[in-house]
């Protein structure tokens, strides 16, 4: 697959010194440039999160020309098609290091050391050639230096895929580095038990080993750090370090968890650009406000009348066309609220057209799409309009045309939450509304009786320039007026 | 992919029969299974197929696959899908483009496709033996079928009609060779649906050779898919020496396939789809005829895009026509935006709004942009 994954064993885990092979093993017929056990799923070590135990220092060792392979079937040139690392990176063995292609198929070229990359000898979509250069990496110095193996294989030879581990006659198998880690921390093979494939031993197994051991084996380590997963490092142990903590105590020496987190910063694109924009041309509007609430105790009662009937032509009713149509109303009587200002402030149009933009939340982020046409609709074909946008909008659908040219806003913040708001124009607009959520408080009804009324705020923002209070007001109040008596849009019905 | 360590029957747990291969058999992988996908989502089949490269041991046994698809469309590791189909179209038709990870062209997968997967390790990869197995069992089924495999690895018909393709992918250690047969598909939808999304598109992306195919259930009336499963899974185990029972699998269990659910959501993503398409520029002429008053009017888009995001576009309008900060305006506005006509929508409408009295000029030059983007 194409992940890619640093595991770090590098600053712990060194290639075999010639002394410790000849301690180990040296089982017969078994060439010594491949030492390592070759795993079949080389997942296992790249899942492993596991980092280094101690942090040693790295010194620079030989730079080696990793060749391109044999891939089989006599081809003797690919094409590479993607690069999973870039010079100066470090890579660890069986990393995957590009993805090159020939007649169909798709090959990974993992990484046979560790090191880091000095050189990449080809760019993207150039031919590389099968026993030629790939990559040079420069491997850490007391790593083996492993010897150019036969880059032009036939199939029929046969290579031994695993080394073994003769320990009493009991064959153990586990990597070069997991057996480094065991022997530089005194532990029999034979006595751990492997979890891997086929019993193999791996890392693991060794640290959870290490764990159920009392201290003394653990070098002391002053400062626990913890590492969110990222490029490989040379670093203290992070779970191994946090483990081992939680099952002993502390050692005396300060111990304090670090956290280590990094800021992650990217530019600013598309979307989020574009709200810059927006916002940034907003706020040189001077806005004023005005808030108010309003009874909708009658609103209430009708929608519940209203909904099962709207429901049978296939619409869900909300509260919104009911708000959206009596703007409607009111900006008939108010136009300068429905007009535009010119760059330059030089002229006022006042719009025919009641484009009333309705604030969505959706997964791209605040979008506004506006109805066309307000003034035209009924609240059913109103309450129509909006689910279709309702439903472009969560998928991420929403064209142009539906994206300009609106004349209003309204934002409905308190379907969400919130009671009152501050809401920013949006040029080139001059008036918007923003609706808190509709709450049931007590109110002295028209006899002097406590009793409960669903309260709505409301908070409009309008354009000073052109604008002035009393007409915001009066504009509101008319609003607040169609809303507390939902009659009264009967009489003012076009 | 998560590391593996529950116990699949059939391959074996660490313990009992895997174990005892290992220890008899060390170099040849001498036994196979082979499984039949139940799952008809190409998201889950291809998850399959990564799962089985990545947590099967392929020394000790090779596998083989047999799985269909609901329709859909597959595009090679290193294709660009603006290219090779109409993204427009595929969505209206709600279609799936998938992304696989070998490389070749690309196919359009239906349930009268026949997809084959040959795992093996890397020593024993042999494309030609595996087609070897499906020509031989072709002709012991309807004698008089004219199929051989061509150098390019395409299964011809008659010498002319293409009725399998091939693609692979070589790991370290393992390997799989795919290919696909075509049984009795639905050809009329692949001519509407593999066709470029967009004029104007320079890369090097690998292309798609286009072929005419034909289905085996057009010259082999007695074949049906039930039979032509059975006489592949014989000759399979003949070629090979195999004794492999065939089995039933469901992709879609998590529990016998452990992390498999992950590899589809990331093949089902975004990013894989469309971020891993290798840098294309987008080079065209953009129409800008003013419908009313029929005047003509032109301008050149160049947009690079790189990961499936715009990295870069310039827009050549005349002076006359739009001022050159409000066309720079647009440019800039899809800069870091995906190749992608919906989020571009959005971006462009803000700056749209902005406009003041040329904004319908704006809207029409950013309607052309958007045409080109799909």
């Amino acid at each position: 697959m194409a992940a890619v994954t640093r595991g770090s064993f590098t600053a712990l885990r060194r290639l075999l010194t010639q002394q410790y092979r000849r301690r180990c093993f040296r089982p017969h017929g078994f060439r010594s440039e491949r030492p390592l056990l070759l795993l079949s799923n080389n997942r296992c070590l790249q899942t492993l999160q596991c980092r280094t135990l101690h942090t040693t220092m790295v010194s620079r060792g030989p730079v080696v020309q990793f060749k391109l392979s044999d891939i089989g079937e006599g081809i003797m040139e690919v094409t590479v098609k993607e690069w999973y690392v870039k010079e100066g990176d470090r890579v660890s063995q069986f990393d995957s290091i590009c993805e090159v292609q020939s007649d169909k198929a798709s090959v990974t070229i993992t990484s046979r050391y560790d090191g880091v990359i000095k050189k990449l000898y080809y760019d993207v979509d150039a031919t590389a050639l099968v026993g030629k250069p790939l990559v040079d990496i420069e491997t850490e110095s007391n790593s083996e230096v492993i010897q150019e193996e036969d880059v032009v294989e036939t199939p029929a030879m046969a290579r031994e895929e695993h080394t073994h581990q003769e320990i009493k006659g009991h064959k153990t198998q586990a990597t070069p580095a997991v057996r480094r880690l065991a022997m530089e921390n005194n532990i029999k093979l034979s006595e751990v038990v492997g979890t891997g494939k086929d019993g193999r031993i791996l890392k693991e197994d060794i640290l959870n080993f290490l764990a159920k051991q009392t201290g003394a084996i653990l070098p002391p380590t002053p400062v626990h750090e913890i590492h969110t997963p990222g490029p490989a490092q040379v670093s203290a142990a992070a779970r191994l370090a946090s483990t081992s903590v939680a099952i002993k105590a502390p050692p005396t020496t300060t111990a304090r968890a670090i956290f280590t987190g990094k800021d992650i910063t990217e530019p600013l694109t598309g979307f989020h650009k574009a709200m810059v924009k927006t916002m940034t041309a907003a706020l040189k509007i001077p806005h004023f406000g005005y808030c108010d609430e309003v009874d909708l105790s009658r609103l209430v009662t009708l929608r519940e009348e209203l909904k099962p009937a709207a429901g049978h032509r296939g619409v869900k009713l909300s509260y919104m066309p009911f708000f959206i149509k009596a703007v409607s109303l009111g900006l008939l009587h108010y136009p300068i609220l429905n007009a535009s200002m010119d760059e330059g402030c030089q002229n006022i149009t006042y719009k025919a057209s009641h484009n009333i933009g309705v604030a969505m939340d959706t997964s791209q982020g605040l979008l506004v799409p506006n109805l066309k046409n307000v003034q035209l609709l009924s609240v059913f074909d109103i309450a129509l309009e909006l689910n279709r946008l309702q439903v472009l909008g969560s998928k991420g659908q929403l064209g142009t045309s539906d994206l300009t040219g609106g004349t209003f806003t309204l934002s409905n913040i308190g379907s969400i939450g919130g009671t009152y708001a501050k809401p920013v124009i949006l040029p080139p607009e001059v008036a918007i509304g923003a609706l808190g959520k509709i709450q049931v408080l007590p109110r002295f009804g028209s006899n002097g009786q406590v009793v409960p009324a669903h309260i709505m705020k409301v908070s409009w923002s309008a354009d000073h320039r052109i604008i002035d209070g009393a007409t915001m007001c009066r504009f509101s109040n008319l609003w607040s007026e169609y809303l507390q008596n939902p009659a009264r849009m009967v009489l003012d019905l076009k | 992919m998560s590391y593996i360590r529950g116990a699949w029957p059939l391959l074996g747990g660490r313990s009992g029969v895997c174990r005892c291969l290992h220890r008899n058999q060390l170099s040849s992988s001498s036994s196979s299974v082979v499984l039949q996908s139940r799952c008809t989502d190409v998201f889950q089949n291809l998850a399959l197929e990564d799962w089985i490269d990545a947590n099967v041991d392929l020394q000790q046994r090779s596998v083989l696959l047999l799985w269909r698809n609901h329709p859909a469309v597959v595009i090679g590791r290193h294709q660009n899908p603006w290219t090779e189909c109409d993204l427009t179209a595929v969505r209206r038709m709600g279609i799936p483009l998938a992304r696989r990870r070998s490389g070749g062209g690309t196919v359009f997968h239906d349930l009268g496709n026949l997809n084959l997967t040959f795992f093996t390790s890397k020593k024993a990869y042999d494309r030609k033996r595996n087609l070897k197995v499906i020509t031989d069992a072709l002709r012991s089924t309807a004698p008089g079928l004219d199929v051989h495999a061509t150098d390019r690895l395409d299964i011809l018909l008659n010498g002319r009609y293409k009725i399998s393709g091939t693609a692979s992918r070589l790991s370290r250690k393992s390997s799989y060779h795919h290919c696909t047969l075509l049984h009795s598909a639905d050809r009329s939808a692949l001519s509407t649906v593999l066709r470029p999304s967009c004029p104007g598109i320079v890369s090097n992306a690998t292309p798609s050779v286009p072929s005419p195919v034909a289905n085996l259930l057009d010259h082999a009336p007695m074949l049906q898919w039930e039979e032509l499963v059975d006489v592949l899974v014989r000759q399979y185990n003949t070629e090979f020496g195999f004794s492999a029972v065939s089995a039933f699998v469901d992709p879609a269990d998590e529990s016998a396939f452990p992390g498999i659910s992950r590899a589809a959501a990331e093949l089902r993503s975004w990013d894989w789809t469309f971020g891993k398409t290798p840098k294309f520029s987008v080079q065209t002429v953009l129409d800008l005829t003013d419908k009313e008053s029929a005047v003509r009017s032109s301008a050149h888009l160049n947009m690079e895009v790189k990961h499936g995001f715009v990295n870069s576009c310039k827009l050549f309008v005349p002076d006359d026509w739009l001022p050159p900060h409000l066309s720079a305006a647009l440019a800039n506005a899809l800069v870091g935006e995906r190749f992608c006509r919906r989020r571009a929508s959005v971006c462009v409408a803000a700056v749209v709004c902005d406009s003041g009295d040329l904004r319908g000029r704006l809207r029409r030059l950013s309607d052309a942009v958007l045409s080109v983007m799909s």
